[in-house]
Formats: structure tokens, sequence, C-alpha cells
């Protein structure tokens, strides 16, 4: 299992609800359809206002965004329980969520969906990191290493949820761990 | 054990659980909706296997309501899936748009979008169908793929919204593993005053606990404030849980709670028996307020989170473009009767919307008469736009057609629950959260006004 990523960050503030990950009017698209499932990756984070975030997380006409990790603040993924919302990131090929604090069924649903990892880290990194800034974040060490200063922060390690992300989501774990017979 | 603890313990066999302890809860209802519901078929039909039978036919209940009065065909589609997926499974619990059992469902614009446009099987905006339907009962668990699935938490049971994944799990299997929450206690006193509604208790205690204050927690109301309250009341205070981030919300069994229950059970034919729980001597709170109902005012939460609350009577300044009554918290027939008696013999200064949250409240509003009129004559009469298809609508914005979603940046006071940017669609517009009453009274002025100063 991958568990060093290196990549540039886009950083979002405080709040950042399940209707800025994926705006409602997508909701249309039903994640288990394989195209619609890349079409809810091509508007994650769309709903950010454009006064505040002028670039945008997948850039216009494109399927998947250039920045695999996200770094937010307090709260992250409030608001609905939408599992579009952390399957729209992982469609975007979000591989990590940094942040402050999530809620509680966007944090869930991203284990269950085995979609990305959500990582719990104390130190505001939103004020300290800005967009396009490249960081190599180690799972098994539990730190961010940002390149251009070379200064490490640690955060929360994920414990029992790891394998279950690792794994590819509830279900697979499941199998895998003779929770659930191999094959139905 | 708190409320909560005591019906967790039940649904997995243990004789007492507490705060912290993961364990497998089986689950007396699912319900899911147009929005949630493909993808959940989705996912247990991947996992459990294309021939799979869902665990138990009765348990499941499925409401359209989202996306329903709209002429994307994706959305229309949804709804197929449903149906198509009932028919297969044999469900008994399903609120179909329409009525043929093979048909298709197709919005049909040249109707335009006030008119009723749906059978009678129809029922509208899920958490407040649920009870009407007879589908909540004390002492059970109820898991539903939406957020607002805590507003049954009115009924003395325990309801939490789960995401797409989870409930293809409780689909097959008919459990789901949980952490038991730590619950706040919240107790309720004296009454509520004229002008304030059971919207500004919560607006209120999100204000004061944050709207991530109650993250990963249960919040039990009780007390004797909380018995003055009326089940619709207590079904607003329980429906905005989830905005501080509680999991789940809950109030204590009485009289009211029965009579409702056993009413809508019977009416409906749906299972009759049930066991509340109720309170302990020895409960563990992790956090303890008490709120004097009596001295509670008309309270907003303000653009963009519910936690950023004002009073009414202090935002004069704040200019607005229209004003929303609608859905699972504030579209209910007492919300309504209430946005009625301000509006009264009046009418409103900017674009005013009302969506029932189900077809029998507007049945309700279409026969209640005041004096000579109807109630919905009332409104329509103060120049609110009164649409018959009743659904979520423009609370969570929707598809672009959708009945009074913000195509512009415009600025909305709502009696809904939730105001983060974009919400109710345009994602530079903002959104005011208030009672019925003050979104009424705000409509007369164009700016946020406390709804006391209509009431002498
Ligand atoms: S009315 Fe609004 S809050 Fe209630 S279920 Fe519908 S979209 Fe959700």
């Amino acid at each position: 299992m991958q568990s060093v990523f290196t990549g540039p960050v886009y950083v979002v503030r405080d709040n950042i609800d399940t209707d800025q990950i994926i705006s409602a009017q997508y909701l249309n698209l039903v994640p288990t359809i394989q195209e619609e499932y890349k079409k809810l990756g091509s508007y994650a984070l769309a709903g950010l206002p454009d006064s505040l975030y002028p670039t945008r997380y997948v850039k216009e006409g494109q399927m998947e965004s250039n920045y695999p990790i996200v770094i937010g603040g307090r709260n992250f993924g409030c608001g609905s329980s939408r599992e579009h919302a952390p399957i729209a990131l992982g469609a975007a090929k979000c591989r990590i969520v940094l942040a402050e604090s999530f809620a509680r069924i966007f944090f869930r649903n991203c284990v269950a969906t085995g979609e990305l990892y959500p990582c719990e880290c104390a130190d505001r990194l939103c004020d300290v990191l800005k967009t396009g800034d490249v960081v190599t974040v180690d799972l098994d060490k539990a730190t961010v290493t940002v390149k251009e200063t070379g200064k490490v922060y640690s955060f929360k390690a994920l414990g029992d949820v790891r394998p279950v992300v690792d794994a590819g989501g509830l279900f697979n774990y499941a199998r895998k761990t003779g929770m659930m017979p191999a094959s139905t | 054990m708190t409320l909560t603890e005591k019906i967790l313990a039940r649904a997995s066999g243990k004789a007492t659980v507490q705060a912290g302890d993961n364990v497998w809860v089986s689950a007396d209802i699912l319900m899911t909706h147009d929005v949630c519901g493909p993808g959940t078929i989705g996912v247990f039909k991947r996992e459990f296997g294309k021939t799979a039978k869902v665990w138990d036919k009765n348990k499941i209940v499925i409401i359209p309501d989202h996306y329903i009065f709209t002429a994307d065909s994706l959305s229309n589609r949804n709804v197929d899936i449903l149906r198509d997926f009932v028919r297969e499974q044999g469900l008994p619990y399903f609120y179909d748009v329409i009525d043929d059992p093979n048909g298709q469902w197709k919005f049909d614009t040249t109707k335009g979008l006030l008119n009723r446009q749906y059978g009678s099987r129809y029922a509208g905006v899920c958490h407040t169908a649920l009870p009407q339907k007879g589908h909540t009962r004390p002492g059970e668990i109820l898991f539903g793929t939406d957020s607002h699935t805590c507003m049954a938490g009115a009924f003395n049971e325990f309801a939490t919204g789960i995401g797409n994944t989870d409930a293809g799990f409780v689909m097959g299997a008919g459990k789901l593993l949980l952490k038991v929450p730590p619950t706040m206690h919240f107790r309720l006193e004296g009454k509520m005053q004229p002008g304030v509604m059971a919207k500004d208790i919560i607006l209120h205690c999100i204000g004061e606990i944050g709207f991530d204050g109650a993250t990963y927690r249960a919040m039990q109301f009780d007390g004797e404030g909380a018995r003055h309250l009326s089940i619709d009341d207590r079904m607003t205070v329980a429906n905005m849980a989830i905005e501080a981030g509680g999991k789940n919300g809950i109030f204590e069994f009485d009289e009211q709670t029965r009579a409702f229950v056993d009413y809508r059970c019977k009416l409906n034919g749906t299972k009759a028996d049930y066991q509340p729980v109720e309170r302990d001597a020895d409960e563990k709170f992790i956090y303890e307020m008490v709120v004097d109902l009596s001295k509670l005012e008309p309270t907003v939460a303000c653009h963009p989170d519910p936690g950023q609350r004002k009073l009414a009577k202090d935002m004069s300044t704040v200019k607005l473009d229209r004003a929303y009554v609608g859905s699972c918290t504030g579209g209910k027939t007492s919300d309504f009767l209430e946005f009625a008696r301000v509006l009264n013999g009046k009418r409103v200064m900017i674009d005013t919307f009302g969506v029932p949250a189900t077809p029998e409240i507007v049945h309700d509003l279409q026969t209640a008469r005041w004096g000579e009129k109807t109630v919905w004559q009332i409104l329509v009469d103060a120049g609110v736009q009164m649409t018959e298809n009743a659904g979520c609508s423009a609370c969570l914005g929707g598809p672009v057609d959708t009945f009074g979603r913000m195509n512009k940046p415009l600025v909305c006071i709502s009696a809904t629950n939730r105001n983060f940017p974009g919400r109710m669609g345009h994602k530079e517009s903002k959104v005011f959260l208030a009672s019925p009453a003050t979104v009424a009274a705000s409509a007369l002025t164009g700016h946020v006004t406390d709804p006391r100063e209509y009431l002498s």
C-alpha cells in the first residue's frame, strides 16, 4: 500500500460543507454509474465561491485535479450526508484531505468508500500553506513535510481507519478480514 | 445511561453501553430518497450481488422528494431507478410520485411549477413524511441517507444520517457498526413568548455551542419546557441537531408522543408496537445547558453557517431580496399557520415563496379557514407564491429550474435549516435562517424584522 504521497496542495478554509465540495445541482449523478462517477470528479469543490477561491480545484474542461492533497481548516465536510462529497474528491484524484477537524458523516463516508484518507492535523495548515505549495505526506510516520521550507508537521495517526481505506472501503475490508464472505 | 445510550444498548443486545463503545446496532427502519437511493441501491447490488434481496422488506422506506418537480432528465430517471428496485424487491413502503407502478416519471413543465403534479401515494419531504406515514416509533433505530434524519429524534428514537455505502450495507445486513456518542444535555424550562418559535430555540442552542459544538455527540432535550412543546416544535429542534454537527437529537417520551405515534401507525396500518426509553437517574452528560424558553427572542443565523447567531431586532440594516418558507424544518402546517398569522391582510414587499413539506400539509392549508378565506388563500392574497408541489424544492438549491432556487447572487431569509454558501442555489447568494414568523415579518418590510412588531 502506498504510504508516501507528494504533490501540490489545494488550500481551503474552515467549514467547507458538502455543498461546496459537490454542489447540490450535481446530485442527479449516481456515483455507482461509472461515467457519472467521473463527472462528479470534474465538479469537485466547484461550489467554492469564486470570490474567495479564484483558482479552481479542477480546471475548466478537465476531469481530474492537479492537487492530490487538500488542506482544510475546522469542520471540513460539514452539512449533508451525501457520499457524493468524498466520492467527487476521490474521482478527481484527491488522495488525502488534511484538516484541523472533520464533520462526522463526511469522515465516516471517506472511510466507508475508501476514496481518500481523512487526516486530522492540530496545526492549522490552512494558515501556513497556500495553493500550489508542494508537500510530502507520510501516512506511516503521520507527518507532512513542506518542500520549500523543509518544515515538518505531524498529524494524528489514522489508526483503525487506515486499513479500511487501504483496502478500498468498508466492503473490501470486511471481505479481506473475513467479516463477509469473499464473494457473493 | 442517557436516552441515546439506552436505545443503542437495546439495539445491540447489551445490558449497558457507554460513550465511546463501538457496537453493532440493528436497524428498525432504513429510509432513502431519490438523491441517495440510486447510489445506495448501486452499492447494495455491487456488494451483495445482482439478485440479492434486502434484509427485511418491511423495514425499508423509500421517499422520493428532493429533485422531483424539475425537467432535469437525470433527476427524473433517478425516481425511475427507485421504482424499478421497489418492484423487483416487492417493497411495500414506496411513496412514488406517480401511481402507475410500471410508469416513468416525467415532470411536465407546461403545467407550471405551482400546480400539483403527483399521484395519490406521493408523500413529500422524507423527514416530515416518515412520521405522517407511521414510520417513526419510540425506542427504535432509524437510519436514513440524509443528514436531517435526526429529526425523528422528536419521537424518542435514535435517528441518524448515513452515507450510501453504509446504507448499502444496512440494506443487505440490517445492522451497522456505530460508536456510542457522548450526550449533551439541554434542559428546557418555561414557555416561549408570543412571536418566538421552536426554530429560535435551536438557533439559540447552536449559537451557544457553535456549528461544530455537537460533532460526534448526541443532543438530548428534556425538562418541563420540552414537554410544553408540540410535536411539530420538537421536530424542528431535533431536525437541526446536525447543524451543530450532532449525531442525533432526542426528546423524552410523553403522552403527546404516544398520541401522535399511535394515531399515525393506526391510520397507515404500520407496525404499532414499540418500547419507549425513559430517563435514568444515573445519566452522564458531557455538557449541560439550561435554556429558559421565556427569555428567548426571535433569532437569526446569518450567512454563511447556522452558528452565526444574532437577534432579529438587531438586524434591521440587512436588506433582503427574497423570503422562503418550506423544508422539513420549516414547512409544516404549524409553520405556515404562524407565517400566515403575520401576513394576514398584508402584502409582501419582496419575492416570497411557500413550499409545504408534504401533500398532507397542502391539504391542511387549503382546508383550514380563518373567516371567509382558507389559510392558503390568505397567503396567496398576501403575495406569496405558494406551490402545491410539496418537496425539498429550493431548500438545497437543486437543478436550475427548481421552484424558488436562487439563480443569481441574491439575499434570502429562509425558514429552512442550512445556510452554507450556495445552499439555495447560486454560490455567491446569501441565506439567513429564521423562524417562519420572522421570515413573514421580514417579507413585509424587505429587511430582517422582528415579528413581534406585527403582533399587536
Ligand atoms: S427539505 Fe431541505 S433539509 Fe429537508 S430533506 Fe429536503 S433538502 Fe434536506
